[in-house]
């Protein structure tokens, strides 16, 4: 930080300045305290305070990250559906390999494939940056791709396994129809599996951000986090990650919470 | 074993003995290229011809030339061995380690149990690929890096899985039987207890290379794994991305290659699943 040629006096200075001479306890005791006042420290780059810089970046992720789970969720269940209650025939076949693709294509060669169709040989999209409806599409689709395909797989297995359920067959001879008996009957009970599939894969979108704000320069917290790597800045590369963390680790509870709206059986004490 | 395995795959159905075939197809094609490919190609990796830089595909070479007017495909080639490399070595660092702490933690129960599952719930509580990041951020960018953040995070799925697959073998009466004998606390785990759980370590392995691979990919295409100019396919990507407009083909094969080798190890691995697994096996029946 302060160049080859310093003296000892000044890394002596900025050592004590930035508390590197106590102990690596009582650093991270210093740490935790502060962290829990809100104060990560300040970049050491542009000196600006790490919760600022931070704060000013989350509308632009979870834009993003709300975006692709959005479209994740809109796309996927209906298909999903779809492969259940046609099962075995050329739309099941068709669903389950759209699916195994969107798993196997990582996000940062969907993102900038995308881009080559959409914005530069069709030129109907914007390649990068944020503002309007259609600087989202790009990022959001190529985010929430993943996503999409484990949660069509996920939505047809645990409504096939429904499909087997007396209360269904009952329905069935009842006179409802396949369509009727899935939507109706069997879909609700199948969504405590999706719902938890959801919480648990937001960790996966999160982290996916990194990727795909890096590839459509999108300005969030994870093209922040790669740049402040690129910086060292180590307050900020902490914050990041740290926030990060907390996000996933505060939906995943969330998760949980939200079995109980969905199957009445299910309450906390 | 491999009679049970072959009617495994039948009574799969066979559409999955198809998925799986062309997964083993397209794992034994990218081993075999990594192993004599880069040997065959007309081209080094590193040469570069900068007059024809940025040159697409052409008969001489087949994917294009890169920024630096690098053979593409045999640029891929030798991209593979790293793939591959790193795939190899995570899943035989986390394999192991997660078979080991994880039979102890189902064996002996107890505080070492309950010591061995805080750290692994704890390290679940976190994304991986992030964790990944964190520590190569403050390791510095290589692949032996690379290699040891993947590990570091990569045991934890072997040991929980272990861990439970110990749990139900402990009180089979075999196990009970070798105790009775008088065998050693070593000698039960290694000879009775871990071979059962092997099937099961098997397909987490086969679905592992394929992960390993895609997080290295990720890690080399944010500029934090393979440096250059060492050819490895994420490395590759990040090249690209300055030329998506002149030369989409920079982006195009590296890509192609990361998707079909992980596309090749998640069909493996599934096929692998339901041969090894009766209960997959029963409902893919029904």
């Amino acid at each position: 930080m302060l160049g080859e040629s310093s003296s000892p006096e000044d890394v002596a200075e900025l050592r004590s300045r930035l508390g590197l001479d106590r102990p690596l306890l009582e650093q991270y005791g210093t740490f935790l305290r502060d962290a829990i006042r809100g104060d990560l420290g300040r970049s050491l780059r542009t000196s600006q305070p790490v919760t600022t810089a931070i704060l000013e970046r989350m509308p632009a992720t979870i834009e993003l990250a709300a975006a692709a789970m959005l479209a994740a969720v809109g796309f996927a269940i209906p298909l999903g559906i779809a492969a259940a209650v046609w099962r075995g025939t050329s739309i099941d076949h068709a669903a389950t390999t759209v699916s195994l693709l969107g798993i196997s294509i990582p996000n940062f060669w969907l993102g900038p494939l995308l881009a080559i169709v959409f914005s530069i040989e069709l030129g109907w999209l914007p390649v990068s940056g944020r503002g309007t409806w259609a600087n989202l599409v790009l990022p959001a689709v190529s985010l929430g791709a993943a996503l999409a395909a484990i949660l069509a797989r996920m939505t047809r297995a645990t409504l096939l396994e429904e499909l087997r359920e007396p209360y269904v067959i009952a329905a069935r001879a009842r006179g409802a129809s396949r369509v009727r008996a899935v939507v109706r009957h069997a879909f609700r009970n199948s969504l405590i599996p999706v719902i938890t599939l959801i919480g648990l894969q937001f960790g996966a979108v999160l982290t996916g951000a990194v990727i795909t704000e890096t590839i459509f320069s999108w300005p969030g917290i994870g093209r922040l986090l790669i740049q402040s790597i690129g910086f060292r800045d180590y307050p900020l590369v902490q914050g990041c990650i740290l926030l990060i963390a907390v996000t996933y680790v505060a939906m995943n509870l969330v998760t949980d919470l939200l079995y109980g709206l969905v199957d009445p059986r299910i309450r906390y004490e | 074993m491999a009679r049970q395995s072959a009617e495994g795959a039948k009574a799969a159905g066979p559409r999955n003995g198809i998925m799986s075939r062309i997964g083993a197809a397209i794992v034994f094609i990218t081993v075999l290229a990594a192993l004599i490919g880069p040997s065959l190609a007309p081209f080094d990796p590193s040469a570069q011809l900068l007059a024809q830089r940025l040159d697409g595909p052409s008969g001489t070479h087949w994917f294009g030339l890169d920024e630096l007017g690098r053979d593409i495909f045999a640029r891929v080639l030798a991209g593979a061995r790293i793939s591959l490399l790193v795939g190899v070595v995570v899943v035989s660092i986390s394999s192991s380690v997660g078979t080991l702490l994880g039979s102890i933690a189902g064996y002996f129960g107890g505080r070492i149990d309950e010591a061995i599952s805080r750290v692994i719930d704890i390290l679940l509580a976190f994304p991986g690929l992030l964790l990944a990041i964190a520590l190569v951020a403050v390791l510095g960018p290589s692949l032996a890096n690379v290699v040891f953040a993947l590990s570091l995070i990569g045991w934890v799925g072997y040991a929980r899985l272990v861990r439970g697959q110990v749990l139900r073998a402990r009180e089979f009466e075999f196990v009970q039987a070798a105790r009775a004998l008088g065998a050693t606390t070593p000698r039960i785990l290694a000879q009775h207890i871990i071979p059962t759980a092997l099937p099961a370590v098997t397909v987490q392995a086969t679905l592992g290379m394929g992960g390993a691979i895609l997080a290295e990919a990720a890690l080399s295409f944010l500029g934090l794994g393979v440096q250059p100019p060492t050819p490895s396919w994420g490395t590759m990507l990040n090249g690209g991305r300055t030329h998506l407009l002149d030369a989409p083909h920079l982006t195009i094969f590296p890509g192609l290659a990361i998707a079909a080798l992980v596309l090749g190890f998640n069909f493996l691995g599934d096929g692998l699943r339901d041969a090894l697994d009766p209960v997959t096996r029963q409902k893919r029946l029904s």
